[in-house]
């Protein structure tokens, strides 16, 4: 605890994290889930697979997973790269 | 050193390495139907990968494992991802359109609870083996590079 | 207050994370509470996508007439998980080259070294 900003400001951000929490609707009664609902509802009929999670992440959202799967690439060619010239 | 470890490990490791890497493979194929998919199938592999270099010492599973083809391999993961989400672009990017079809996993589902068809999906089952080539590619890639790595560092700090 | 359990446990984790943030100066340390905060900011995903007494949302011989917890946080979770793990192994390589080029990973020593 040599530096008594940072000490000061972690107080700050866990009173912070804490009101909200206690402030939070209670676990376990999501308040709006319209689209979930959807989902639940609609994804067997138009797209034909059983897992739910599966079909939003390669059908509904699928941008999502390309910009994951390019993210994926990312870190490893900075890798690869980052040891290109340590494996020397 | 990352050496390799005693003769109960490795005969462990040969009799466990075929059973999680069939594991991670039927994870990936039956990801549409029950929990799993590309991402976690990917991951089992690759932890299997991650055991036979922990097992086996870097020098001795370079010879098996190549980084050149691993890096091939997710490079086909994510064109082939990208390609399926193209198919589809007579209606919309990332349209399901080998749904309910009739062709290859394209027979309709039973609506509600099913004890489930493996020759359902359409392209989800198709996009859940591309990225499971990907990522099991991918995370191999990163074990690989980071443990031959330390490594090479280790033996210069030796030096 | 009870009933809110998950979310204390994502306070814990973040504030771990945020404090190893602040207060430490190994580098390694640092990507650990990096990591200790993304499982919380998961952890709080999911707990915002739970029903009371709902299944998972997949129908393969799933029970009949019961509820269905929101998929679309599950979903997110998947993908972060996976980047996670590529972003730390990322953020660990850059720790083994700044290893082997000043020979510490204190950050008060590499800005010494630096200078």
């Amino acid at each position: 605890m040599k530096k008594p900003v940072f000490f000061i400001a972690f107080i700050f951000f866990l009173a912070f994290m804490v009101l909200a929490a206690i402030g939070m609707r209670p676990f376990g009664e999501p308040s709006i889930s319209n689209m979930d609902d959807y989902f639940i509802e609609n994804a067997q009929a138009e797209t034909a697979a059983n897992n739910v999670v599966t079909t939003i992440v390669f059908d509904y959202r699928g941008f999502d997973t390309l910009g994951e799967g390019t993210v994926l690439f990312t870190a490893v060619v900075g890798i690869v790269a980052l040891f290109r010239e340590v494996a020397k | 050193m990352i050496g390799g470890m005693s003769r109960i490990v490795r005969t462990m490791t040969t009799l466990i390495f075929g059973f999680i890497l069939v594991y991670g493979f039927y994870v990936i194929a039956h990801g549409h139907i029950s929990p799993g998919g590309g991402f976690q199938g990917g991951a089992i592999v690759a932890s299997a990968f991650a055991l036979l270099l922990v097992t086996y010492g870097t020098d001795q599973i370079q010879s098996y494992l190549s980084k050149d083809l691993l890096s091939i391999l997710e490079s086909t993961g994510l064109v082939l991802f990208i390609t399926f989400a193209f198919l589809g672009l007579g209606a919309t990017f990332f349209y399901n359109f080998v749904s309910n079809s009739g062709g290859l996993f394209g027979s309709p589902t039973t609506i509600g609870v099913n004890p489930g068809d493996l020759n359902t999906g359409g392209t989800i089952a198709l996009m859940n083996m591309a990225v499971g080539l990907e990522v099991l590619a991918a995370l191999g890639v990163i074990v690989l590079t980071m443990s031959v790595a330390a490594e090479t560092i280790q033996k210069k700090e030796k030096q | 207050m009870i009933g809110n359990f998950p979310f204390i446990a994502v306070i814990i984790l973040i504030g771990l994370g945020v404090y190893s943030l602040l207060f430490k100066k190994n580098l390694i340390k640092i990507a650990i509470g990096l990591t200790l905060i993304e499982s919380g900011v998961n952890l709080f995903l999911i707990a915002l996508g739970f029903r009371k007494g709902a299944v998972a949302p997949i129908y393969t011989q799933a029970p009949e007439g019961v509820k269905m917890v929101l998929p679309t946080p599950q979903a997110l979770c998947l993908t972060s998980i996976v980047i996670g793990v590529a972003t730390t192994a990322l953020i660990l390589s850059i720790v083994m080259v700044i290893y082997q080029k000043y020979g510490t990973i204190n950050t008060d020593e590499i800005r010494r070294l630096r200078g």
